[in-house]
């Protein structure tokens, strides 16, 4: 069990409580993107080995989306931190 | 005695060497007689273990059942038999072995009839192909509906069978509980049975088992298997092409790889500069303690989300759903398992007080179309063979034939056509959501 802190709620939260919603930082710029552009937001991702930055969701709690770094092989969260802002440095 | 008849081997003499000093033994009512009377301590290995050449035809990345199935193929059906199958750690230890064993071909779409067409009718024969007992076991595939919206779902995907020839039939709640005693088709349940869809072809197969027949068929053939030998770098030259690999034992000179190494595959293709549709998850499972026969079929159920079938030994064999989040741990989150768990006690509550003995994950790469990608690749001379999600334990005599046909010729044949990577960008997708009997 993943326990998430939530930085809206300011709160450590079990993890069912919250969606996994993707790799975080995705540019989507439909209007200018080339076809090749286009197919890797849609489709192709990093899909990190090590410590990735994602999107959370806290879906039962208040409904936001937030940002998180998280090493996928140990599932160790470092921090997670508000839409909008910038990814942290490398923590560790 | 006659004089020409052959001579019992002296037990010092096992095992015997077939002509370059390999192990060569055929397995039979025979040899089991004869290794019998010397205690079954002359049996040969059942793969070599070499050490890495300077240089491969080809270098099969994984030795997982599809990796060897590859290179088994690649040997026998195109006569390329300089071959290494280079594993990080030790064979079928990945998701060959972490399966739940399913076998059936019931998807929607032609392309993965094809595909998983071919692999099912390969299944049938594969036992004597390999001379290796794989324990394939066409006992029933069923998959319930359990509303309305599934019944109308899962009879689009049996016609759509149907018309490709494969083998699927409707069966009511009453049919569905004589192949499957244990059944609860209460009305009264909270997702009550609607009926289901019943491949009587499909069914299970020894997981291990496969993995080590194709290991040594494929050995027999003079393809070296390498243990503990980790990729650590793809070598290229000026013009981008492969022209080896770094390996935790060494370099090893290839002009064509093969990458078959299912949720570490972003990581080996990042090696080349190769970005991947893929994103790798946990997949779950778990066994009971061991029963007497209770349990005939594979059952599944995608509304209340759980499969179970009984292996031979007589565990039940769980699959559980995947979690949500990218990992490779290898270790699944307890709220996948009880939600598993819950579900099963609501198909069969005659299991309530049943203990569960093990759980385990595996790393499962998905792709956004839950199809599988059989592909070259931008940079030449490689070539992947991935993406087969929660569901690839089934197709792997066809995968591995259908990927070293284009290992070998460099062109995919008309089975892999469709699952070229570059399908993300030219839109024809082959989606396979709704296939899986429980959707991850």
């Amino acid at each position: 069990m993943l326990l998430i802190r939530c930085p809206y709620c300011e709160t450590e939260r079990p993890e069912i409580e919250f969606k996994y919603a993707g790799e975080a930082h995705l540019k989507r710029e439909p209007q200018t993107a080339t076809d090749e552009e286009w197919t890797d937001f849609l489709f192709f991702r990093d899909n990190t080995r090590g410590e990735q930055a994602e999107r959370w969701r806290h879906a039962v709690g208040c409904g936001r989306y937030f940002n998180a770094l998280r090493d996928t092989v140990t599932d160790k969260f470092t921090v997670t931190y508000k839409a909008g802002e910038k990814r942290p440095g490398r923590v560790g | 005695m006659c004089a020409t008849a052959p001579r019992a081997l002296h037990w010092a003499e096992w095992p015997p060497r077939g002509p370059e000093g390999k192990p060569s033994l055929r397995y039979s009512l025979l040899s089991l007689f004869q290794q019998a009377l010397t205690g079954h301590q002359g049996w040969p290995e059942q793969w070599r273990h070499p050490e890495p050449k300077a240089a491969y035809d080809v270098v099969i990345v994984g030795a997982g059942g599809h990796g060897l199935a590859t290179a088994y193929y690649l040997a026998k059906e195109h006569g390329i038999t300089n071959v290494a199958v280079i594993e990080k750690g030790w064979l079928g230890g990945g998701n060959t072995g972490r399966n739940t064993t399913v076998v059936r071909s019931n998807y929607l779409w032609e392309a993965s009839e094809g595909i998983y067409g071919h692999a099912h009718r390969m299944w049938e024969t594969l036992s004597e192909e390999l001379n290796y007992n794989v324990m394939y076991s066409p006992r029933g595939y069923l998959m319930l509906a359990h509303s309305a919206h599934e019944v109308q779902n899962f009879k689009r995907h049996l016609y759509a069978n149907r018309l490709a020839g494969i083998q699927n039939e409707w069966v009511t709640p009453e049919q569905a509980q004589e192949v499957c005693p244990i059944l609860n088709i209460d009305r009264n349940a909270r997702y009550p049975v609607h009926g289901g869809v019943l491949q009587r072809r499909g069914g299970t197969a020894r997981h291990d088992a496969v993995a080590w027949g194709y290991a040594r068929a494929a050995s027999a053939r003079g393809v070296d298997i390498l243990q503990n030998c980790e990729v650590k770098a793809i070598l290229r030259d000026a013009s981008g092409a492969v022209t080896g690999v770094e390996t935790t034992r060494g370099t090893i000179a290839t002009k064509k790889m093969g990458v078959v190494v299912a949720g570490s595959t972003s990581h080996v293709m990042g090696m080349a500069g190769v970005r991947m549709p893929l994103e790798s998850v946990t997949l779950q499972a778990l066994v009971s303690e061991p029963l007497k026969p209770i349990m005939p079929v594979v059952c599944a159920s995608n509304a209340v989300h759980a499969y179970m079938s009984q292996s031979d030994k007589g565990e039940l064999v769980i699959g559980a759903g995947a979690d949500s989040y990218n990992s490779y741990s290898q270790a699944g989150g307890l709220p996948v398992v009880q939600a598993t768990l819950e579900a099963i006690i609501e198909l069969f509550p005659i299991l309530s007080r049943v203990k569960m003995l093990r759980n385990w994950g595996g790393i499962v790469d998905m792709t956004p179309d839950r199809s599988p990608i059989l592909s070259k690749t931008p940079v030449p001379g490689l070539f992947v063979n991935c993406g087969w999600g929660t569901g690839g334990f089934k197709a792997t005599p066809g995968s591995g034939h259908v990927f070293a046909d284009l290992l070998a010729t460099g062109e995919p044949n008309a089975i892999a056509a469709p699952f070229a990577l570059d399908r993300f960008r030219t839109g024809a997708l082959i989606n396979e959501a709704t296939a899986a009997a429980v959707v991850h």
